[in-house]
C-alpha cells in the first residue's frame, strides 16, 4: 500500500532531510542500523536457542529460516501478513529451493535486522510491507535462503553417510542416497546449521520448480483460519495483562484540556484512567470494563487549532481550485495549448472522490510489556517495524535494540498499519508508561475508534479535458488533480519533488496511451484530516478518472472503447495484451443478453497491468447490479497462481464496495460515520461472479495485493453508462444513482 | 457469578448481566476464535450458536442467556460443520481469516437448515457476515461445494 518507492531513490533523499527532522534522526541516524538489528535478532528466542547442542532446535540457517529437530521448517518473513498471502508466497520460494515437505512449513514474522529484511523496493534502508512489493523484495532473497539451507543439509548428510554430496537427493523433506540411506531434515538440522552457508548458491531452473507456479498448491494457513486457532494481535493474552480503550480527540487537531475520571474509576473492573499524548486511556481488567469505564469519563477539549471544516466545504474548495491553474506540474509533453486549439472537438469532465476508511475487520490494536531487565516488547501489526521500534524506544527512553517487536498477523490492514507516527503501536507504549509499566497492556480500538481515527484515503477532485481531431485521434489531454498529499511532512517528505507527491498522481502521469500533447497538474491542499495510503493508493482515483474519461473520448470519437484504446497502445505492450485477453474471455464482441451491459478498463499499478470487463444488469427502476467481472492480469511470473486469483477477486470486491457505497464525511470537522451501519463495504449479495485470467510470463514477479483494485470502478462505471446513460463522476455511485 | 455452558463445559464467570457474551467468551473464558469486528451486530465476526441458532455475541448479554448452550468455533462439531471447515481449507477461502469463524458459523447454520442452497439463499443467509478481504466469491463456491460433499 506504499507506492513503488524504488523509482524515487529513497535513501539519499531521506538522509539529506535527516538533520531537519528529529524523527528521521531517530530512525535513520541513531540507527536501527545493521549492527543493532543483528543484536535484536540474536536476542530473539528462535536464534538464541539455535545451537547445535540443542537437538530440538530451532536451528538457524540464515535470517530467513530455521529448522527444528523434528524437521519443521519455519520461514522468517520480513513481510507482514494481513491476508494478502505474503507468508505463503515467501514460504513457497523457500520450500521449493529446499525441496521441503510443504505440510511441515510454518511462517513467522520477524523484524529488527534491516540488512536482512530491508525492503529492496524501498531502497533497502527500511523494512516495510506495502506497494505490493513482497514478492519483488523477496524473490531472490528467499529462494537463495532455501537453496543455501539445502546445500548445508546435503553437506551434513554427506559427511555423516560418508558419501559425495552430489549423490544425495532431496524430495519432500527427505534426503536420500542410492545406497538406501534416508533421513529427514530434522536428523541433520543441528549439524547443517553449524556449517557456514555457501556465499553463492545455484538456484533451480524454472522447469525444476515444484511449488513455484503450481496452481494446485494450497495455502499453508487456511485450516487454522477455518477452525479459529489463527492468532491475531487481538488474541494476545499475557499474564496479568490489562486492556485499555482510548478516548481520542473528537476533532482532528483538538487538544485535551481537562478530564474527570472519578465516576469511571468507580466502574467495576476499571483499573486506571491515564492521560497520554494521544488522548485518555481507560485501563481495565478486560475490554468490557474498559469500555464501560470510558462511558463514565467526562472530558473538556481545546478545539482552537482543530480542523473544523465539513467535507462539503472541502469539496467545494477543491472544485474551485480544480478550475484554476495547478500549483505543480507532474508531466508535460508537447504543446498542450496548441493541441487543444487545433482539436476538432474538446470535452471536459470533473470527478469527485471522498475520504475512504480502511476499516480492516480487526480494529487496530497493540500490546506492550516492559520487562524487568528494562527491555520492551510490543505485539502488533508491524507494517513499518523499524519506525515503530525507534519511536517506542524514544518514549521509554531506551535504545532501539532494547525494543523487541513481535510481528503479529492481523485481520486486514489495506495500508492502515503502515503509519509514520506509530499510531496505535506508540499508544500501547504510552499507556504502559503512564501506568508505570506495572502490567502488560493491550490497547484495543473499537470499530468507532478505528473509523474515526483518520488516516483516510484522501478526498480528491480531478478536472479532465481532452481534444480529438477530426479523425477522432486524441491530440490533447490535460488533467488537474486536487487533494492532500500523503507523504508531505512525513518521513517520506523527501519524495515530494517540485511540489509533486508521486502518490497523488500515480496512474495519471503515466497513462499508457500515445497522446502527443498532455499536461498533468497537481494542487496539493492543506487540510487537518490525517491521510494515508489505501489499497492501490493513487490509482484508487487516477485510474477511475482516466479510464472513464477515455471512455467518453472514445464515444466522442465514435469508436469502440477497446478498439480505441488499442489504437493508442503499442500492439505488443502489456496493456494491449491484457485488454485483448480480457476481451476474448469476456466475449466482448458477442451480443449480451437483454438487460445486460458491459464496460472495460485497464490500469497499471505496482508493476502489474490488469484489464477488467464488467457486466451489469438493471432492475428497471434505476438500480444496477454488477453481475460479472472478467479480469486479465499480467503480474509477471506467478509464484502462487491461486493466490493471484484470490487477490484479484478480493481486490475487485474491495474496490467495488468503495465506489458503490463507501464514504467518510465530516460535519464541522467531526467524522459522521462510526460503524458499518453508515460506512458500508461490499457484502456478499453485491459480489459479482469473478473470473481471473493470468497471463503466462517469465518476467520477475510484480505486485498483486493491490493491482486488482483500480480497474473495477471505471469498468463498472462505463457499463453503468451503457445501462442508464448516466456518467458517474461523483463517488460513491449512490450519489448519482439515487439522485 | 454466572454459570454458562460453552462448548459443553460449564464456566463460572464474574460478569454483570449487561456484559456482552463476546467479551465473556474472549476475555473471561479465554476462547479467542470468536472475533470482535463492530460491537453492534453489523459484521457477524462474533457469531456463535445459542442452542444451535446463530446469534451475534456482541449484542447477546449474559443476563439473557439463562441455561441456553453456547457453541463457539472451538466447539463446532458435526458432519456439516466439519465439511464446511474442510472445504474452506481445500478452496483456500480465507485471506486474513479474521471474519472466517463467523462465516463458518453462518454457513454451517445455512447448510444445516437448507442442504441445497441457491446463490440467492446464500446471499440472504450470509449478508450479515462482512468480509473486508471480500472473499465472498469463494464463500459462495465453498457453500456449494460443501453441499455437494454432504449430499454424496
Ligand atoms: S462484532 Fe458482533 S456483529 Fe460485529
Ligand atoms: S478473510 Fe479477511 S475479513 Fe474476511
Amino acid at each position: 500500500m506504499i507506492p513503488k518507492l524504488m523509482q524515487y531513490v529513497v535513501l539519499p533523499t531521506v538522509q539529506a532531510q535527516a538533520s531537519r527532522r528529529q524523527f528521521l534522526l531517530g530512525v535513520f541516524a541513531a540507527g536501527t542500523g545493521i549492527a543493532v538489528g543483528y543484536r535484536i535478532l540474536a536476542a530473539s528466542p528462535a536464534v538464541a536457542s539455535g545451537t547445535p547442542a540443542d537437538e530440538a532446535g530451532p536451528h538457524t540457517f540464515s535470517p530467513y529460516l530455521t529448522i527444528d529437530g523434528d524437521g519443521k521448517v519455519t520461514v522468517l518473513s520480513s513481510q507482514f501478513e494481513m491476508g494478502q498471502g505474503s507468508y505463503n508466497g515467501l514460504a513457497t520460494l523457500v520450500a521449493d529451493e529446499l525441496d521441503a515437505d510443504w505440510s511441515a512449513i510454518d511462517v513467522r514474522g520477524v523484524a529488527g535486522n534491516v540488512k536482512a529484511y530491508g525492503n529492496v523496493a524501498f531502497g533497502g534502508a527500511i523494512q516495510g510491507t506495502g506497494g505490493s512489493t513482497s514478492m519483488v523484495t523477496s524473490w531472490e532473497r528467499y529462494r537463495k535462503a532455501g537453496a543455501a539451507a539445502r546445500a548445508v543439509l546435503v553437506a551434513a548428510a554427506a559427511s555423516e553417510w560418508g558419501v559425495p554430496p552430489a549423490e544425495i537427493t532431496i524430495e519432500n523433506g527427505v534426503l536420500a542416497h542410492p545406497s538406501g540411506k534416508t533421513g529427514g531434515f530434522g536428523a541433520f538440522a543441528a549439524k547443517a546449521a553449524a556449517i557456514p552457508t555457501p556465499a553463492d548458491v545455484k538456484l533451480k531452473q524454472p522447469g525444476d520448480w515444484k511449488l513455484i507456479g503450481n496452481a494446485k498448491l494450497k495455502r499453508f494457513d487456511s485450516a487454522r483460519k477455518a477452525n479459529g486457532t489463527e492468532q491475531y494481535t487481538i488474541d494476545i493474552k499475557l499474564p496479568g495483562m490489562l486492556t485499555a480503550v482510548m478516548i481520542h480527540p473528537p476533532l482532528f487537531g483538538a487538544k485535551l484540556k481537562s478530564f474527570d475520571a472519578a465516576a469511571a474509576r468507580a466502574v467495576k473492573g476499571v483499573v486506571d484512567v491515564v492521560e497520554t499524548p494521544r488522548g485518555i486511556a481507560v485501563v481495565g481488567e478486560h475490554m468490557w470494563a474498559a469500555m464501560k469505564g470510558r462511558d463514565a469519563v467526562t472530558v473538556v477539549w481545546d478545539e482552537t487549532a482543530a480542523e473544523k471544516r465539513s467535507s462539503q466545504e472541502l469539496m467545494s474548495m477543491y472544485k474551485d481550485l480544480a478550475g484554476k491553474a495547478p500549483t505543480a506540474v507532474a508531466r508535460k509533453d508537447g504543446d498542450v495549448e496548441a493541441g487543444f486549439a487545433a482539436a476538432a472537438k474538446v470535452i471536459e469532465a470533473s470527478y469527485e472522490f471522498p475520504y475512504l476508511a480502511h476499516a480492516a475487520m480487526e480494529p487496530l490494536n497493540a500490546v506492550a510489556r516492559r520487562n524487568e531487565d528494562g527491555t520492551l516488547e510490543i505485539w502488533g501489526g508491524h507494517q513499518f517495524p523499524d519506525v515503530y521500534q525507534t519511536l517506542a524506544s524514544q518514549i521509554v527512553g531506551i535504545t532501539p535494540d532494547k525494543v523487541q517487536l513481535h510481528v503479529m498477523k492481523t485481520g486486514g490492514s489495506f495500508g492502515r498499519r503502515a503509519v509514520f507516527d506509530g499510531d496505535v503501536v506508540v499508544e500501547a507504549v504510552y499507556i504502559a508508561k503512564a501506568i508505570g509499566y506495572r502490567a502488560p497492556v493491550k490497547v484495543q480500538w473499537t470499530r468507532e475508534d478505528d473509523m474515526r481515527a483518520g488516516r483516510y484515503r484522501p478526498a480528491y477532485v480531478h478536472q479532465l479535458k481532452a481534444g480529438i481531431d477530426s479523425s477522432g485521434k486524441l491530440v490533447a489531454w490535460s488533467a488537474h488533480v486536487v487533494g492532500q498529499s500523503i507523504m508531505a511532512k512525513t518521513m517520506f517528505d523527501g519524495m515530494v519533488q517540485n511540489g509533486v507527491d508521486p502518490t497523488s498522481v500515480e496512474g495519471a502521469n503515466n497513462l499508457p496511451y500515445v497522446i502527443p500533447n498532455q499536461i498533468v497538474g497537481l494542487t496539493t491542499t492543506d487540510v487537518g484530516v490525517p491521510v494515508l495510503w489505501w489499497r492501490s493508493v493513487g490509482s484508487t482515483h487516477t485510474a477511475f478518472a482516466a479510464e472513464t474519461f477515455i471512455d467518453e473520448v472514445a464515444e466522442a470519437a465514435g469508436r469502440d472503447p477497446i478498439e480505441y484504446r488499442l489504437s493508442m497502445l503499442e500492439p505488443q505492450s502489456r496493456h494491449a495484451t491484457v485488454l485483448k485477453l480480457a476481451a476474448e474471455k469476456a466475449g466482448w464482441t458477442k451480443p449480451l443478453p437483454k438487460g445486460r451491459f458491459r464496460g472495460v478498463s485497464v490500469a497499471e499499478s505496482f508493476g502489474s497491468v490488469v484489464a477488467q470487463i464488467a457486466e451489469v444488469s438493471t432492475d428497471g427502476k434505476g438500480g444496477v447490479k454488477v453481475e460479472r467481472v472478467v479480469a486479465a492480469v499480467d503480474c509477471g511470473l506467478t509464484v502462487n497462481p491461486d493466490q493471484v486469483r484470490a487477490q484479484v477477486e478480493g481486490g475487485i470486491g474491495f474496490g467495488l464496495g468503495a465506489i458503490l457505497g463507501e464514504e467518510i464525511t465530516l460535519t464541522a470537522g467531526k467524522v459522521d460515520q462510526s460503524n458499518f451501519d453508515a460506512y458500508t463495504p461490499l457484502r456478499i449479495d453485491a459480489m459479482p461472479v469473478v473470473e481471473v485470467h493470468i497471463l503466462a510470463s517469465a518476467n520477475p514477479p510484480t505486485g498483486i495485493g493491490e493491482p486488482g483494485v483500480p480497474p473495477v470502478g471505471p469498468a463498472v462505471a462505463n457499463a453503468v453508462y451503457k445501462a442508464l446513460g448516466k456518467r458517474i463522476r461523483v463517488m460513491p455511485f449512490t450519489k448519482t444513482l439515487n439522485a | 457469578m454466572v454459570t454458562l455452558t460453552i462448548n459443553g463445559n460449564e464456566h463460572q464467570v464474574d460478569a454483570e448481566a449487561d456484559m456482552p457474551l463476546l467479551w465473556v467468551i474472549r476475555d473471561l473464558v479465554g476462547l479467542t476464535g470468536t472475533k470482535f469486528g463492530c460491537g453492534m451486530a453489523q459484521c457477524g465476526a462474533c457469531t456463535v450458536l445459542l442452542d444451535g441458532a446463530p446469534v451475534r455475541s456482541c449484542q447477546t448479554f449474559v443476563g439473557d442467556i439463562g441455561v441456553a448452550k453456547v457453541t463457539t468455533i472451538e466447539g463446532l462439531a458435526g458432519k456439516v460443520a466439519k465439511t464446511v471447515q474442510t472445504v474452506w481449507a481445500d478452496l483456500d477461502v480465507p485471506q486474513c481469516g479474521y471474519c472466517q469463524s463467523g462465516q463458518i458459523m453462518s454457513a454451517t447454520d445455512l447448510l444445516t437448515n437448507n442442504p441445497k442452497p441457491t446463490d440467492d439463499d446464500i446471499d440472504a443467509a450470509m449478508t450479515g457476515n462482512l468480509c473486508r478481504c471480500a472473499t465472498y466469491h469463494r464463500i459462495r463456491a465453498g457453500i456449494h461445494e460443501a453441499a455437494k460433499r454432504l449430499e454424496a
